[in-house]
């Protein structure tokens, strides 16, 4: 069945911010399917508010809209472009759920536009936990005892049916939030009124619990012939009970016998039949007792998942590119096999080595909550392993998590006591270190960890062969170690880095004496058929032979160029994630146009780098400079290296950058690096350039502390030396704050001394600069202004492209101490700088990152620029001048529409944890707004983080008083907008006596009904509330997290919430209009380099997007212009 | 067993020496070096017959784990000379493990090697095709190793059926339960008569599911006068070694047998009737064994997933000057013939194998055809 020729224009939504349980996999399948459809010549319509992914970048799809996720939003875009059809099954849950929405609204029959993948009966099947059932059951396969509710009343009596222990799943959410396990009456009501709240629908399953069985998750396709095939099977080591997005899972699966797996493999048919997914991949998963023939199907998902990114990388078969093409009519059979380029694509991959994943967590950023696993996702990023054995694959894949510990050893923050089975038992999620210590100790057995885990005993017989051995090394003199103890220490999985501590000997002399030994890692073809056809796709891995063969896998040479190789920035995690990736794909591009070759190392599974599509050669290892070597040992075999590529893959590839050899690094000299990275040697940087920066300490011993704050003056803010996202900062108001820091710090014991403390900057505004430099130039790309106040990680502010208060001369010094800055650093390739302003409008530098920064995917889609490639181009000796590189506007006369960059955050998942920003970064994702005004972009930007915001209604005040003078205005303009104002007593008797119409309500201390009653029972629409002293923080805790579990926007800064306020009359009129990147009037565009590098030329303004004066735009926010 | 296992060889007729770590039986033995590319049911693959004197590489590198269960024995015992693995581990726990892979194959004094460097290996097979060779868990000493191989040997022309078959006729009646496709329909009274060139188990199985009420196991060397005696509904020619073109006395035998009654073949069964119907065989590079290949039914033009162990195939040439003869299967990755059907008789002829054990059951219609005696849909 060829392609389909009726279909002309096809649209594609994405999945919107990075958020738990939905991360950059679908920025993976979401490209690869825009590139797919594109190059079979359909227009392709791109809709994603999430402005860090490749698949939003201008030169992927025809028309890009980077608007909300709403069915509001999509109606207004299927108006516009008239697609022929919808492809929903790339962008997760979130595009699903769109689909359905605007198949009830009517949309789809309206503008008739056809679902392609699976239609909305099919969606609505496999979603609706009750047809799904029923569905089974006429299919005669096994499903669990189970019953759907929507009260709470008849989950009771269900719950009475099914018996204890039982679990809750909410319909239509993402990552299972809501969900989780009841044991008992007890628990039962609370739990399931948040699961009932969690469904958009109030719809609950309560199941029959298999917790402990085995998890097993097939990757299914089928094409519009009715032919399937599996691609890949994958086992869950956690077993169920542990959501799968949380367990270390591996493929291909190892505990199931032939005809156990084959059993599934026919069930998977008739499941996506009887769904009637008609093309396209989806995932099913199981359970199967360990002790008994018996088995379930737990859920199916008719769309590619994060386990089909996964499936994908593990075999080198691309879902998501194959669903695209079988949507649009192809069949299995006429797609040539991606890897082998010669075998169809209708056969199942076979893989010769082991595949291993291990999520990554941040429970440390929410220490309120317990970090316990279970149904609810909770895991941030992940990282995937290849080896020939499972050892080796597992242990690669512990290296590969970038945790500060080594491999499986333990982390020095553990203390003893918490080694034990209780710990494990209850799925604390770092249990497998533990598992891993209590075998080093021999204090438990395989049979207990069995028990208190119910683990397969296969995997746990592994470990304790692992540990075994690792024991043996620790005994054996480094002196007489040789070959053969090298050769299976290294078959084992043991880094250099993990042998290092075991023989106590420098990394340097490990890896030395190994390489005098001979033992190295043999380089491998990922190649979807265990070496049965020619490979024709440079897709690698490195691992360790018991007994190598001499006749290795060779990588083709054909015309070999100079390679640049580029570091990946390994596992997403708060504060590195998918923009780091965004500026890895586009420096591939670049490096590729300049006529070099792009190699690409990177270790996470989920990224639109380890596609082997991106990169000339891609290199799937640990992001470790004993792996790098290996790799630089492989490519200088056939060719020369043109320099490794250090600043695009976030902090990761910048610390490795400082371990490798200097001369390689491409870009700023390595020294100039450490100059702005190390604190004492950039405090002399911006002493001789005569520049501010917060008065600052550093403290090396805990007693020293308050003696330092008290002569810096309070408030100040603690920081460890080295952070990443703001791990362990602290602002401090007073010594008493002081004190109670000082106790978390003593049960903290990762908190590293030297501690530095700088004087706090009190109500500043924030300012973010990215620059790139070409050695000589520095260009000043944007300077973005921070909507919170300093004081707010950088990577939790929203912030305004261009910036919203500052004056021309404010942005002139900004530009030139930014220029200065670049000039000192040598700078070649990036640079991000923050600053701070204070309230006498002095200029301070906050910190520099040489490197690509988290916002410069934002900056290219708001400028309409490839900054990327110009930063590359320039590492790789092309000038400016050469580039003809024009700079970008900064004033924000000179712009013609605003781009407002918000954020999300993960509270949701962490019951517990307070919802107040501070100096560490909690967000995972963000979003992206566009207007013609300050007003429509923060509102669209505010919409497209999930913020209900209310048209009328009550809007609650309760704020600190030093916030009380500010209140004002917004509660003028909130009543002038036709809201009703209720506030605590004390804030109620301070705006009355102003005059400002205002109802009173108790704090919940005050007795009920309080506010948080009147939030729950559904009377308030919006919640403004600061705090600052500890008693109040805990005082309106509740508060807060009452607004998030109802879903009511809340605003906890007073500079958000005045923006908010301001911003809602457009809101309230309706007046939000979308626009394609592709026909946004970018400032003086030229077309040397293809895209957008600027002359200054003044374009006219096509659709009169300049109708704002620049007065109220500089005032909006009501700071002073100059 | 593995810390202390002794080292071992394998050596190629190429000369390629290829060193692992020993278990099961204390040997050496020769036998076809070849690859198996499936990710599951190496029990399976062990005890399917067709790999007498065959040397089984598993690409799939985690090998042993489930250990060994009575009910996935495919014959009564291992057949193949060796057994080559990545890595082998003893089966800690399954719920029906009975034995481990170790000590079955200690049973059956069959070596095998751990820790080879078994990607390589494939690789070269899959350049220089597959070849004789010799694996020894007693030495790894070179020239001993060459001893083994002084006589130049090849699959080909080499007649291994009777090695396999059984020597007395005998009835099977069992069926498969544990598949969710086996589709068990009213009892009848149709019998079929199977040739036993190295049958599997699951054959039987999926004869008897498909409807027949009996199946008579007979020796491979059984005349058809003898078969025709036994006034059965059909015949089923099964599986085995060797090379077909060395059968020749089963081939004249079956030549009598075409026209009277279904006949179905599979694998070896398949190129028999090849043969029989006046087409040759030929010798695949490094054959098919896995259970990943995609097969297209020309007649419904859908792709199966096939199981797959083969090293000799039917000419497609000679097929397509046969104006009797309808290719009705090919396999997508080689273009080779995977099936055909005769356009006058009932006779089918499947070279893939749709019983599956190991690998997907997608195909097992065609034992319900078989049984409905109509191979034209």
């Amino acid at each position: 069945m060829p392609k389909r020729e009726d279909l002309r224009k096809i649209l594609i939504i994405g999945s919107g911010p990075i958020q738990i349980g939905q991360a950059c996999e679908f920025d993976y399948s979401g490209t690869q399917a825009v590139r797919a459809l594109k190059a079979e010549g359909y227009e392709i319509i791109l809709v994603n508010s999430n402005p860090a992914t490749i698949m939003t970048d201008p030169e992927l799809a025809d028309r890009t809209y980077i608007e909300p996720l709403t069915a509001e939003t999509l109606e207004k875009i299927i108006a516009i472009e008239k697609p022929d059809a919808l492809l929903p099954t790339l962008g997760g849950q979130v595009a699903l759920n769109l689909a359905i929405e605007l198949h009830e609204h009517g949309v789809l029959e309206t503008y008739r536009v056809e679902v392609l993948g699976a239609s909305i009966p099919s969606i609505e099947l496999a979603e609706d936990r009750e047809k799904f059932k029923n569905l089974m059951v006429e299919l005669d396969l096994p499903i669990l005892k189970s019953k759907v509710i929507n009260n709470l009343s008849d989950g009771v009596k269900a719950a009475d049916e099914i018996g204890f222990p039982l679990v809750l799943r909410p319909s239509f959410t993402l990552g299972g939030a809501g969900g989780g396990i009841v044991y008992n009456k007890s628990e039962l009501s609370d739990r399931l009124t948040e699961a009932l709240r969690a469904s958009p629908t109030s719809e609950v399953l309560l199941e029959e619990s298999v917790i402990g069985w085995k998890e097993i998750e097939l990757e299914v396709m089928r094409d519009r012939k009715d032919q399937m095939v599996v691609v890949c099977g994958i086992e869950n080591l956690d077993p169920m009970g542990i959501h799968t997005g949380d367990s270390i899972t591996l493929a291909p699966i190892q505990t199931l016998t032939d005809k156990e797996y084959q059993r599934l493999r026919e069930s998977a048919k008739k499941i996506v039949r009887g769904v009637g997914v008609e093309t396209g991949g989806c995932n099913i998963q199981y359970a199967l007792d360990p002790h008994s023939d018996r088995w379930i199907i737990v859920e199916m998902n008719p769309r590619v998942s994060r386990s089909s990114a996964l499936a994908s990388k593990a075999t080198g078969f691309p879902i998501a590119k194959l669903a695209a093409l079988l949507a649009v009519g192809y069949s299995l059979d006429e797609i040539k096999n991606d890897i082998t380029k010669e075998t169809p694509a209708s056969f199942e991959p076979v893989i010769d080595y082991i595949v291993v994943k291990v999520p990554r967590f941040a429970f440390e950023k929410f220490s309120a909550t317990e970090p316990l696993l279970g149904t609810q996702m909770k895991s941030v990023g992940e990282v995937m392993s290849l080896g020939r054995s499972f050892k080796e694959a597992f242990q690669k894949a512990f290296a590969s998590l970038e945790l500060g510990n080594k491999g499986l050893l333990l982390p020095k923050s553990w203390k003893p006591e918490e080694v034990k089975l209780e710990t494990i038992r209850r799925q604390r999620f770092d249990r497998w270190w533990l598992m891993a210590e209590l075998l080093r100790a021999e204090t438990a057995t395989i049979e207990e960890i069995h028990e208190a885990t119910q683990i397969d005993r296969w995997f746990l017989k592994q470990l304790e062969e692992i540990i075994d051995y690792e024991k043996e090394l620790a005994r054996m003199k480094f002196a007489k170690v040789g070959a053969k103890e090298f050769r299976k220490a290294k078959n084992f999985g043991f880094t250099d880095e993990v042998l290092a501590v075991l023989w106590k000997t420098p990394l340097e002399k490990i890896t030395a004496k190994r390489e005098k030994c001979e033992v190295e890692a043999s380089l491998n073809q990922v190649d979807t058929c265990a070496g049965e056809f020619e490979a024709k796709t440079p897709y690698y891995y490195f691992a360790y032979e018991n007994y190598p063969s001499a006749l290795p896998d060779k990588i083709p040479v054909k015309n070999k160029k100079e390679a640049v190789i580029i570091l990946g920035s390994g596992p997403n995690r708060i504060g590195q994630g998918v923009e780091f990736d965004y500026c890895c794909v586009k420096s591939a591009q670049a490096i590729r146009d300049l006529g070099f070759e792009a190699v690409m190392v990177n270790c996470n599974p989920e990224t639109v780098s380890t596609d082997y599509d991106i990169s000339n050669r891609l290199y799937f290892e640990p992001l470790q400079k004993e792996f790098l070597e290996r790799i630089f040992k492989e490519e200088n075999k056939f060719g020369k290296i043109r320099g490794v590529l250090c600043q695009t893959g976030g902090g990761t590839a910048l610390r490795l950058s400082q371990q490798l050899d200097s001369k390689s690094i491409l870009g700023t000299p390595s020294a100039q690096i450490d100059r702005a990275e190390d604190r004492a040697k950039f405090d002399k940087v911006l002493t001789k350039l005569k520049l501010k920066r917060p008065e600052s300490k550093t403290v090396n011993r805990v007693e020293d502390l308050k003696k330092v704050c008290a002569n810096l003056g309070y408030p100040v803010l603690i920081r460890p030396s080295y952070v990443l996202g703001g791990r362990s900062m602290h602002i401090v108001r007073s010594e008493e704050n002081l004190n109670r820091i000082l106790q978390t710090f003593s049960t903290a014991s990762d908190i590293e001394f030297p501690l530095l403390v700088d004087r706090f900057l009190d109500e500043a505004i924030e300012v973010d600069v990215d620059c790139i430099g070409d050695s000589k130039a520095v260009v000043v790309l944007a300077v973005m202004e921070h909507i919170e106040e300093a004081g707010i990680h950088s990577g939790d502010s929203s912030c305004s492209l261009p910036s919203l208060s500052l004056s021309n001369a404010m942005i002139d010094k900004i530009r030139k101490t930014s220029i200065q800055l670049g000039r000192e650093l040598q700078l070649s390739g990036f640079l991000n700088i923050q600053f701070a302003i204070s309230k006498k409008n002095e200029l301070y530098v906050l910190e520099v990152n040489p490197r690509a920064s988290r916002t410069l995917p934002f900056v290219c889609k708001a400028t309409g620029t490839d900054w990327v490639r110009a930063g590359i181009h320039a590492m790789l000796g092309k000038t400016f001048k050469e580039q003809e590189l024009v700079p970008p506007p900064l004033y924000p006369a000179d712009f013609q529409h605003y781009s407002v960059k918000a954020v999300v955050f993960p509270f949701l998942k962490f019951p517990g944890v307070d919802v107040l920003l501070g100096p560490e970064m909690k967000s995972t994702g963000e979003v992206m707004g566009v207007g013609e005004d300050f007003s429509e972009a923060f509102m669209k930007a505010l919409i497209a983080s999930s913020h209900r915001l209310p048209k009328s209604g009550s809007v609650f005040v309760s704020v600190r008083d030093s916030d009380k003078e500010k209140l004002i205005e917004i509660c003028q303009k909130l009543k002038a907008l036709g809201f009703r104002l209720i506030a605590t007593h004390g804030t109620a008797a301070y705006l009355r006596k102003l005059g400002i119409v205002v109802a009173g309500i108790n704090k919940v201390k005050e007795g009920q009904p309080h506010i948080v009653d009147a939030i729950i029972n559904g009377q308030i629409d919006m919640v403004i509330n600061t705090t600052d002293s500890e008693s109040a923080i805990s005082d309106s805790y509740s508060i807060r997290r009452s607004a998030l579990q109802t879903g009511v926007p809340y605003f906890t800064t007073l500079t958000a919430a005045k923006a908010a306020v301001h911003s809602l009359p457009r809101y309230i009129r309706g007046e939000l209009e979308v626009r394609a990147l592709q026909s946004l009037p970018f400032k003086g565009k030229t077309s040397t380099l293809g895209t957008n590098y600027g002359t200054r030329t003044r374009t006219n303004d096509p659709r009169g997007l300049r109708k704002t004066s620049k007065g109220t735009r500089t005032n909006q926010n009501g700071r002073a212009a100059s | 067993m593995a810390s202390k296992a002794k080292p071992g060889a394998l050596l190629l007729q190429d000369g390629s020496l290829w060193r692992g770590l020993s278990f099961g039986a204390k040997t050496t033995s020769v036998g076809e070096v070849v690859f198996h590319t499936a990710l599951s049911g190496y029990q399976e693959i062990l005890t399917d017959p067709s790999y007498r004197k065959q040397i089984i590489t598993f690409s799939s590198v985690q090998i042993g784990n489930q250990g060994f269960h009575s009910e996935d024995f495919e014959s009564k015992r291992v057949w193949a000379s060796g057994c080559l693995v990545r890595d082998y581990s003893e089966p800690l726990y399954h719920w029906r493990k009975e034995n481990s892979l170790d000590e079955i194959l200690k049973q059956n004094k069959t070596p095998a090697l751990s820790g080879i460097d078994t990607r390589r290996l494939i690789l070269h097979l899959r350049e220089n095709g597959n070849q004789w060779g010799v694996i020894s868990t007693e030495t790894d000493d070179l020239k001993s190793l060459k001893k083994h191989l002084q006589k130049t040997v090849s699959m080909q022309g080499l007649s291994l059926t009777q090695e396999v078959s059984t020597s007395k006729m005998y009835t099977w009646t069992e069926g498969s339960s544990a598949l969710l496709n086996s589709p068990i329909t009213t009892p009848a009274n149709k019998r079929v008569v199977v040739m036993d060139f190295g049958v599997k188990h699951q054959i039987l199985r999926y004869l008897i599911d498909s409807g027949f009420k009996e199946a008579i196991v007979v020796p491979a060397k059984t005349s058809a006068k003898d078969i025709l005696a036994l006034k059965a509904d059909a015949l089923f020619l099964s599986n085995g070694p060797g090379d077909p073109a060395a059968e020749t006395e089963i081939v004249s035998e079956v030549k009598k047998l075409i026209g009277e009654f279904p006949i179905f073949g599979i694998c070896l069964g398949h190129q028999i009737l090849g043969l029989a119907l006046g087409l040759s065989t030929f010798k695949l590079k490094f054959g098919h064994h896995g259970a990943n290949h995609p097969v297209q039914n020309l007649r419904t033009g859908k792709v199966e997933i096939t199981s797959q162990n083969h090293g000799f195939a039917v000419s497609a040439e000679e097929i397509a000057k046969h104006k009797d003869i309808e290719v009705t299967h090919l396999n997508l990755n080689d273009q080779t013939v995977e099936g055909f059907v005769h356009k006058k008789y009932p006779v089918c002829a499947i070279q893939f194998h749709p019983e599956s054990a190991p690998g997907p059951i997608d195909s097992t219609f065609t034992f319900k055809q078989f049984y409905e005696g109509n191979f034209h849909i």
